[in-house]
């Protein structure tokens, strides 16, 4: 009901609210200029900083008066790493040898989202050697419950950029390799090697796969020379959706890799995204802490590794269940005895037609034109006072979120359950209409969040003798874009 | 034979949003032993409510579903053939992706 009057109550005030769109518009563009140049000048610091701490460092090993010599340190951490790494030496079964590991590893985390979020702050502050981050989208508002690398100053900013900050924030003695870009199989490769422990902590199944596949690439091209110590490029996957989060660690010493357990992949209709489905931000979080964890098992070399195993996690009923998991299997296509996969194949692999799952997917075209009206026209019809019936189908916890006035709400799953909801709001209309003296029948308008699952009702609904159904293109998105600015999105 | 079996990563939407069941399950006629091939089907029927075929496919799980039995995979116990006792927990699991 308030969204409703707040609705109702913008598209009047139209004239005064653009005024202040535009001062906003302007005061926003100046505080990112100077965000950047203070985001600038605290790089610039902290890199003449590090050179310093690094100059004074390197002077004291290099000579045998060196402070290190002195005090007895052929570990080779510096004072400074012992006294900000102390309460990690402190622990017997991780000490010392733990952390010159460490020092010593380098971790790619792929994806500074929702689970990229918490392990890269970790991974940054546990003292690797060197963390590099990929990811190719911007910082947006609706992150931010989530991703808590990410500060609302960075709105608009890569995300990259913006993690690598935070990052550098917490600790500026590492070194931090920026990649913002997607990781394609055009670049995987080359950026994978780099690294010596790879966190999958993207959303969607051809990365996943793609990822795996790399690795195991990546690990077969290194068997060939060095000792057994890196041979396998491990990968520490984390998911997480809704209430429920995943985490096992592939490509381990024997163990499987992703395409071990999943070698068909799942229908697109199994492959839910948080911005479809929803996710409580902690959701994502407690993973990613998890994914840290494992990766500083493996790169410090002390602890079991979750290999051959999965944790599963639900946040609902607060249960944590850690289950054995299949060994690598000799018949894998991709790591299997017999593989022929080879780097030239994993180039040329489409990764998006191999699990069916577009990322970039353009809109849906079902519908012919005539079956479809704008948005702006749909506005056109509410201000003519035309009869209509809208018909929107989202799902009913959508529809409560924001809808538009004198809408009829049946979601696509029920459609054909709930037919007569529609014919009888149809009867409701057209009795209106005899007792006005107009003599049109009321049309059909059906509407969705984004001008899919609308197409698919109006081919439903003319196939059920609807004749009149047309969709509203682009859906309430559409709608607040062309229309109403202030209506709200999601 | 009492069986517990349980749904998660969202495959529990296809049995009315219940994670855990608590059935019973009786062997075939004529059989000696109750195999994951056959609680397959009466799950199917008897405990998929709607979109059968987010579960199934063919006579065994959809691809990206994980079975395990007294929590360890099902392909270390002879997956269909798996022989299922009194009191064992079946949890079915969908892959997640999102992050």
């Amino acid at each position: 009901m308030q969204v409703l009057l707040l609705f109702a109550g913008m598209e009047s005030s139209g004239g005064d609210s653009s005024e202040i769109v535009r001062e906003l518009e302007d005061l926003k563009l100046q505080k990112a200029e100077i965000e950047h140049r203070i985001s600038a000048l605290e790089a610039k610091l902290q890199e003449t900083a590090a050179v310093e701490r690094c100059d004074a460092v390197s002077n004291g090993h290099s000579s045998p008066t060196s402070p290190a010599f002195e005090h007895g340190l052929d570990h080779g951490l510096s004072p400074d790493q012992i006294y900000r790494y102390s309460r990690q030496l402190l622990l017997p079964s991780f000490g010392v040898e733990g952390q010159s590991n460490l020092l010593k590893s380098s971790v790619l985390v792929i994806g500074a989202g929702g689970l990229g979020s918490p392990a890269l702050l970790y991974l940054a502050a546990c003292g690797l050697g060197r963390l590099g981050i990929i990811d190719h989208d911007v910082v947006e508002l609706n992150n931010m419950h989530r991703q808590i690398i990410h500060t609302e100053a960075f709105i608009g900013h890569p995300k990259v950029k913006s993690a690598a900050a935070a990052c550098r924030s917490v600790n500026s003695t590492i070194e931090i390799d920026e990649y913002v870009e997607a990781l394609r199989t055009s670049n995987a490769l080359e950026i994978l090697s780099q690294y010596d422990i790879i966190v999958d902590a993207t959303d969607n199944p051809p990365s996943r796969y793609m990822i795996s596949d790399c690795c195991v690439l990546l690990g077969k091209s290194l068997s060939e020379s060095i000792d057994e110590c890196f041979v396998k490029q491990p990968l520490v996957s984390g998911a997480a959706l809704g209430m429920d989060g995943q985490l096992t660690v592939y490509n381990h010493k024997g163990g499987p890799c992703y395409r071990c357990l999943f070698p068909t992949p799942p229908p697109t209709t199994a492959c839910q995204r948080c911005s479809d489905s929803g996710v409580l931000g902690v959701v994502p979080g407690v993973i990613g802490c998890l994914q840290a964890l494992e990766t500083i098992k493996l790169a410090s070399k002390v602890g079991e590794p979750l290999s051959e195993r999965m944790l599963l996690f639900d946040a609902l009923s607060a249960r944590i269940r850690i289950v054995k998991i299949r060994g690598k299997s000799a018949q894998c296509t991709v790591c299997g005895d017999n593989s022929s996969f080879s780097k030239q194949l994993f180039k040329d692999f489409d990764y998006e037609d191999f699990t069916q799952f577009p990322l970039s997917a353009g809109p849906l075209k079902l519908l012919p034109a005539e079956s479809r009206i704008s948005s702006k026209e749909f506005k056109e019809i509410l201000q003519k006072k035309e009869g209509h019936v809208l018909l929107d189908v989202r799902p009913s916890h959508h529809y409560k979120i924001v809808s538009l006035p004198d809408s009829l709400n049946i979601p696509f799953a029920n459609l054909e359950a709930r037919l007569n909801e529609l014919t009888s709001a149809l009867k409701e209309k057209e009795d209106g209409h005899v007792n006005t003296g107009s003599c049109t029948n009321p049309s059909v308008y059906v509407v969705c969040r984004r001008g899919n699952d609308s197409q698919r009702a109006v081919q439903y609904l003319r196939e059920s003798g609807f004749d009149s159904a047309k969709d509203i293109v682009g859906g309430l998105e559409a709608w607040a874009t062309d229309v109403n600015p202030n209506f709200p999105t999601y | 034979m009492q069986l517990t079996l349980e749904f998660g990563g969202g495959l529990e939407l296809l049995c009315d949003s219940e994670k855990i069941h608590k059935v019973n399950v009786d062997l075939p006629n004529g059989e000696d032993d109750l195999t994951m091939k056959h609680l397959l089907s009466w799950v199917r029927t008897n405990v998929i409510k709607e979109r059968p075929e987010m579960f199934m496919k063919g006579d065994t799980v959809r691809p990206g579903v994980l079975v395990l039995v007294n929590d360890c995979d099902w392909e270390l116990s002879g997956q269909l053939d798996t022989t299922i006792e009194d009191k064992d927990v079946i949890v079915f699991i969908s892959t997640l992706h999102g992050g």
